[in-house]
C-alpha cells in the first residue's frame, strides 16, 4: 500500500474535552467530555486512513482538530512537521489551502441562499491569490466538470441538485484550493447505497489523479475497507487498533474489532450460517466518565481484573505485528 | 478506478427543480392566495401611494384655515368633513399617512439596523457579549414600549425626528432577539463550518452565510414592526410629544377631534379609521410574510395550490 512514503501529516497524543458546566452567570466546571483522548497516528502522502467507530466515538471530534476548527486539550497535529496550532495567521491562511474537508451531510453543508458558482468560488475569494478574478468563473466550471456535474449549471441554487449531486458540489469545493489533505467526515453516509459507490469512486479517482491523503472517517466498515489502506479503530475517544486494511480486517487482535467486524452483514446465506457473531452486551459508557484501565472491558468478555487497573497501551502484539491495544490480544477470524 | 459514464450524474434527474421564478415573486405570489395578506397587500399599495401623492390628490391644503366652514359634517365638498378650523379632514388624512410612513420607516429603520447588528454579534460570539448585550436588551425589553418612548422624548424633548429615534430604540430588543435566536441556530449549520474550514473572516461568514439565512423572520418582523410603530407614533402625537401643529398627524387629529366629539365625530373618526386600516394591513401582510416564508407551511400552501 504506502510504506515507505513520505509523511504529510502527524497526529501526536492529541485530546479534546468538552467541559461540562452548571451554571449561567458564575459557571463551574462540573465535569469533562473526554470526546478524543489521546490519539495519534500519521498520513503518508497519497494514503487514505480510515477512521471507524460507533456514533460518539469521537470521529467527528479528530476531523475537526485535524481542521483546526477546535483548539485540542492537549496533543499536536503536525503538517509537514509543523505544528497547526502553533501557526501564525498567515501560515494558517496557507495551511487552509492544504488540508480541506469534505462534509457529512451535503443537505446542510451548502448555503442554501447561494448559487453552487458563489458556493465553490468562495474559497478563491478568500484565497484570492490562488485564482486571478476574472478566471474565476472559467475555474469553477473546470471543478464542476472535473467531479461529474455540468458546468452549465453553475449559476444553480443547491435544492436544484439531488443528494449524490449535492456531495459532488462539497467535494468540488474541497478541492478548489489543490490541496494535499481532504478529511472526509462520513461523506456518503447520508446518501444512498447506489450514490455512494459513484461518491467513492470519484474520491478515489480524485486521489489517483492527484495524489491527494484521505483521512476517511466512517461508520461503515465496508466502504472504509474498500478505500482505506490503513484503518484506525476508534473506541470511546481512543484507537485501540489501527493496521493495513488487511491486518485489521483479515487479523483483527482487539475484542471491540472484532466485535465490529463481526457484525457487518453478510449476504451469502451458507457463509452466515458459519459466521461467528460476537453481541456486545450494554451500551457505550459515557466519555464524560470513562471506565478505568480498558475502555473497553465494561462490554469485553475477555475482561479481567488486570483490565480495571491498567490502561493497555497501543503496541505492537504476539499474535500480529499490528498495533492493538488489549491485554489479551490474539486473532480471531470473524469475516472472510 | 475510472469514471463509467453512467457515474456521470445529470443534474436534475430526481431532484425537485423548482419552477423559474425568483424567490421573491414565488414569496408575492404566496402572499396572494392568502385573502387576508392580499387585502392587506392592496391596502399597503394604497396607503403607499397616498403617502407619496396624497398632497397631488388632496383637493385641500391640509392646513389652511377655513372659519365660516368650521364644524361641517361630511358632505361632497368635504367627504370626511372639517374640523375645528375649518381645515378639510380628508386632506388631513391623506397628509398624515405621509407623517405616519416616514416615522415608521425611519423608527423601523433604527431599530432593524441596531436590532440586527447586536443579535448578530450576540448569537455569534455568544459568551460575555452576549451575555451583556442580550441583558441590556432584557432592560430595554421590561418598560412598557409607550413608556419607555415617553421617557427617550422627555429627555430629547418632543418633536417628529426624536419620535422617530425613541421609537427606533423602543423596537431594538425585538429584533435583537429574533436575530441572535436565528444565530445561534444558523452558526452550527455545516455549511458555516465548512466557510470557516476554508479560512472565510468572521465578517465574510456574517455576511455571507448567516445573514442571508436569517432574513425570513427579520423581514415578517420588519411588518409587523412598522405597524406598531405608525400605532406608537399615534400614540405619541395623541400625547402631545410627537408630531407638532400645524403638521397633520392622525394621532394629533384625534386628540383635536377628542375635545368636539359630540359636535363633530367625524373629526376623530376618520383618522382613528386611518391607523386602525393601516396597522390591520401591516399585521395581515406580516403574518402572510411568516406563512409563505415558512418552508414548511409553503409546501403545504403549494400543494394545496396544485390540488386545486
Amino acid at each position: 500500500m504506502a510504506p515507505q512514503r513520505e509523511t504529510i501529516l502527524r497526529v501526536e497524543n492529541i485530546a479534546k474535552y468538552f467541559p461540562i458546566t452548571r451554571g449561567i452567570v458564575f459557571q463551574t466546571k462540573i465535569g469533562e467530555v473526554k470526546a478524543v483522548d489521546g490519539v495519534s497516528f500519521d498520513l503518508a502522502k497519497g494514503e487514505t486512513v480510515g477512521v471507524v467507530g460507533e456514533s460518539g466515538c469521537g470521529k467527528s471530534t479528530l476531523a475537526r482538530l485535524i481542521m483546526r476548527l477546535e483548539h485540542p486539550t492537549r496533543g499536536q497535529v503536525f503538517y509537514q512537521d509543523r505544528d497547526i496550532f502553533a501557526m501564525p495567521g498567515s501560515a494558517l491562511r496557507r495551511l487552509r489551502r492544504n488540508i480541506q474537508m469534505v462534509m457529512q451531510d451535503p443537505y446542510t453543508s451548502l448555503n442554501p441562499r447561494m448559487t453552487v458558482g458563489d458556493i465553490i468560488g468562495e474559497p478563491f475569494e478568500i484565497h484570492r491569490d490562488v485564482a486571478p478574478r476574472g478566471d474565476r468563473r472559467r475555474k469553477v466550471q473546470e471543478l464542476l466538470d472535473y467531479v461529474g456535474l455540468n458546468p452549465e449549471h453553475i449559476s444553480r441554487y443547491p435544492h436544484q441538485f439531488s443528494g449524490g449531486q449535492r456531495q459532488r458540489i462539497g467535494i468540488a469545493r474541497a478541492l478548489a484550493l489543490r490541496p494535499k489533505i481532504i478529511v472526509c467526515d462520513e461523506p456518503v453516509s447520508a446518501l444512498d447505497v447506489s450514490i455512494q459507490a459513484q461518491v467513492i469512486n470519484l474520491l478515489e479517482r480524485l486521489q489517483n489523479e492527484l495524489g491527494l491523503a484521505y483521512i476517511f472517517i466512517a461508520h461503515d466498515l465496508s466502504v472504509v475497507r474498500h478505500i482505506s489502506d490503513r484503518v484506525a479503530v476508534m473506541y470511546l475517544g481512543k484507537v485501540v487498533e489501527i493496521g493495513t486494511e488487511d491486518e485489521i480486517y483479515g487479523r483483527p487482535t482487539h475484542p471491540y474489532t472484532q466485535a465490529l467486524l463481526s457484525a457487518v452483514p453478510v449476504p451469502d446465506p451458507t457463509a452466515r450460517a458459519h459466521r461467528d457473531v460476537i453481541r456486545l452486551e450494554g451500551d457505550v459508557p459515557s466519555p464524560a466518565n470513562p471506565p478505568s484501565g480498558c475502555r473497553f472491558r465494561t462490554r469485553c468478555w475477555k475482561a479481567k481484573p488486570i483490565c480495571t487497573e491498567q490502561e493497555p497501551p497501543l503496541t505492537a502484539q504476539q499474535a500480529d505485528p499490528h498495533l492493538s491495544a488489549c491485554h489479551f490480544a490474539e486473532l480471531r477470524h470473524v469475516v472472510a | 478506478m475510472t469514471d463509467d459514464p453512467e457515474d456521470r450524474a445529470t443534474p436534475g434527474a430526481g431532484a425537485p427543480i423548482a419552477e423559474h421564478r425568483t424567490r421573491t415573486r414565488e414569496t408575492i405570489g404566496i402572499l396572494l392566495t392568502n385573502r387576508l395578506s392580499a387585502f392587506g397587500l392592496v391596502v399597503m399599495g394604497l396607503l403607499i401611494f397616498t403617502a407619496v401623492f396624497g398632497s397631488m390628490v388632496a383637493p385641500y391644503d391640509p392646513t389652511s384655515v377655513d372659519i365660516p366652514a368650521r364644524l361641517s359634517g361630511p358632505s361632497l365638498d368635504h367627504p370626511f368633513g372639517t374640523d375645528n378650523l375649518g381645515r378639510d379632514v380628508f386632506s388631513r388624512v391623506l397628509a398624515g399617512a405621509r407623517v405616519s410612513f416616514q416615522v415608521g420607516i425611519v423608527a423601523v429603520g433604527i431599530s432593524l439596523t441596531m436590532g440586527v447588528v447586536t443579535g448578530l454579534v450576540a448569537g455569534f460570539y455568544s459568551g460575555a457579549a452576549d451575555a451583556v448585550l442580550m441583558r441590556a436588551m432584557d432592560m430595554l425589553f421590561a418598560f412598557p414600549a409607550i413608556l419607555l418612548a415617553i421617557a427617550v422624548l422627555a429627555v430629547l424633548g418632543p418633536g417628529i425626528t426624536n419620535a422617530m429615534i425613541a421609537i427606533g430604540i423602543v423596537y431594538i430588543p425585538i429584533f435583537a432577539r429574533i436575530t441572535r435566536a436565528s444565530t445561534l441556530v444558523v452558526k452550527e449549520e455545516l455549511y458555516v463550518r465548512a466557510a470557516r474550514s476554508v479560512g472565510a473572516s468572521d465578517l465574510r461568514i456574517l455576511r455571507r452565510h448567516i445573514l442571508p439565512n436569517i432574513l425570513a423572520p427579520i423581514i415578517v418582523q420588519t411588518s409587523l414592526s412598522l405597524a406598531f410603530a405608525i400605532l406608537a407614533e399615534a400614540a405619541l402625537s395623541f400625547l402631545g410629544l410627537g408630531v407638532q401643529r400645524p403638521t397633520p398627524a392622525w394621532g394629533r387629529m384625534l386628540a383635536e377631534g377628542r375635545d368636539f366629539v359630540n359636535q363633530a365625530p367625524w373629526m376623530g373618526i376618520f383618522p382613528g379609521i386611518a391607523v386602525f386600516v393601516t396597522v390591520l394591513a401591516f399585521n395581515f401582510v406580516g403574518d402572510g410574510l411568516r406563512d409563505a416564508l415558512d418552508p414548511k407551511q409553503k409546501s403545504v400552501i403549494e400543494s394545496r395550490g396544485r390540488a386545486v
